[in-house]
Order: C-alpha cells, then structure tokens, then sequence
C-alpha cells in the first residue's frame, strides 16, 4: 500500500460523441503535471482513449478512473452494461461490432482492446453479459 | 524532411501552424481508422487521413502528433482549425488523393512507421 497521489472518476455517457476523449485529454494533463514520463504517458494515453471511447461506442454508460500512487497509474474501466458475451473475441484484433456512426467517426477497426493491451503493464477484463464489463490497467513508473 | 518540404511536394495548403512548418518529420501513417493511428504512431510520426472531425484531433493530441495532412483537398471547420492550432499541430491540406500523397511523399524520402515482418510467429 502507498500514498494516492491523485484520484479522479469521469463519467462517460453511451453514444455521447461530442465529449468522447475529454476524460482521456484530462487525464493526460493531469498525468503530465505529475511529471509522469512521457514514454510511460503515451502508453496510458492511447489506452485511456480507446477505453474511453469504447464506453461511449459500445457500453450503455459507465465510469472511468484515474488512480495514482508513486508506483504506478492505475486506469479503471466500469460500466452498467451490455456486458461482452465472448471475449476471447472481443480481444481478437480486427473484431468489431461497431455501429455505422462508429464507423463513419474512425473507430471499430476492432485494434481497441488488443491496443490497451500492448500498451499496458497490466491487464484485467471482466464481463458479464445483462451485468457491465470492468477493465483494470496498470502502468509502472517506479 | 521537414513540413514545408511535405507542403511542396503536396503542392499543400497550411491550414494552421505556418510558423510550426519547420518541424522535421520522421515517418508518415496514413489511415481513417483511429485505432489504427493508435497502435503504430508515435509523436514524430505525420498521419495522412481523409477524416476531418474533432476525433482526429484527439486522436493526434493523445499522440503528441506535430502534423496532419488532409487528402483530396479536405478543410475541415474553422473550430477544428482552431482546437489544432492550440495544440500546436500543422495542418495541411493536398489535392492529392492518400494514395498519391503517400506515393508522393515516399518518393521524397519519407518512410513508414517501421514494422515487424512476420518472421518467427512469437508476437502473440
Ligand atoms: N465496454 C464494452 N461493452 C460492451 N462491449 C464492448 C465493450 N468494449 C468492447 N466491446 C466489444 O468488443 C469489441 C472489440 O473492442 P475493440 O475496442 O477491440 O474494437 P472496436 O471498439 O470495435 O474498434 P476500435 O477500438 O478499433 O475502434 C467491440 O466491437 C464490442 O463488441
Ligand atoms: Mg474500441
């Protein structure tokens, strides 16, 4: 256990397109303000981004938190649902259940999931179909 | 290869950043799809693309991204000029279609993000 060096929760609405990516813009200028490394704030960047943008693509609303400690910067993903019936899936590059507006914006290339994984020290997902889906990431910095 | 180099081989408009266009660029992506940009840029990288809406833009300011070129002559809003312009991005616009652009621009020298060619399957 060590000390929380800062804690934020963004709410982040289905299907609200105009704001998607401001939580991420948000937590890259916190994060940078920290003094995180810049390698190490491209990683959780980009997996903030496509986390944030598969809230609003794919879930029916949810919750994205920041946490960071000396050691690491923690990203938590949760929503109310749908839920992912098979994530095998779901984590393959190139699936997509994208919608048209999804589509016509520049996402459901299906590279998300597999992007927060590469680009993440750790990584934890969780669904449950009727139920949300919880994604937990971790980033190094110590 | 900096921007104003890339401006005249595109025959290309600046769209904001006319005194960023000295940048020196390093490798080029062209893509429409986010993901895509997401998974093989880094900061030093020029995405050439066709879309012109604010996701772009995050996309690039997720990135650090220094350039982004608009094909077939795409402008996009004057607010989206303006977002670019706070963070510090060159815009351009070519007639050029993405193809020709990227043809254009590896003809100049510029290359594509390096890849790993499947050699041995250990990356999954
Ligand atoms: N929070 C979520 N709730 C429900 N389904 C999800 C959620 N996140 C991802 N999925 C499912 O997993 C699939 C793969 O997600 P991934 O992020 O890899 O690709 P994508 O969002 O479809 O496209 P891209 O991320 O490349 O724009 C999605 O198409 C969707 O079916
Ligand atoms: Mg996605």
């Amino acid at each position: 256990m060590s000390a929380t060096l800062l804690h934020a929760e963004y709410p982040v609405e289905s299907e609200d397109y105009t704001r998607a990516g401001e939580a991420s813009a948000d937590i890259k200028r916190k994060l940078k303000q920290l003094g995180v490394p810049a390698s190490v704030l491209r990683r959780v960047s980009v997996a903030s981004y496509e986390v944030e943008l598969n809230l609003v693509i794919h879930s029916d609303g949810g919750v994205l938190t920041l946490e960071v400690t000396p050691e690491a910067v923690r990203l938590i993903s949760a929503d109310r649902g749908p839920g992912i019936p098979d994530l095998d899936l779901a984590m393959r590059e190139g699936w997509s259940t994208a919608s048209e507006t999804a589509r016509s914006l520049g996402f459901g290339a299906g590279m998300g999931l597999p992007n927060m994984k590469r680009n993440a020290d750790d990584f934890s997902i969780t669904s449950e179909v009727g139920k949300g889906t919880t994604i937990d990431m971790g980033f190094r910095l110590a | 290869m900096t921007i104003a180099d890339m401006v005249r081989v595109l025959h290309a408009r600046v769209l904001c950043g006319q005194e960023r266009i000295d940048t020196p660029v390093y490798t080029a992506c062209c893509s429409d799809l986010m993901s895509d940009v997401l998974a093989f840029v880094n900061e030093k990288t020029v995405l050439i693309t066709g879309l012109t809406n604010p996701h772009v833009l995050r996309t690039a300011d997720m990135l650090d991204l220094k350039c982004l070129v608009f094909a077939r002559g795409k402008v996009p809003g004057e607010e989206i000029l303006e977002q670019a312009d706070e963070q510090g991005l060159v815009v351009i616009s070519t007639k050029a279609t993405a193809f020709t652009a990227c043809g254009l621009l590896y003809e100049a020298g510029l290359r594509g993000v390096p890849i790993e060619w499947p050699e041995s399957e250990d990356s999954q």
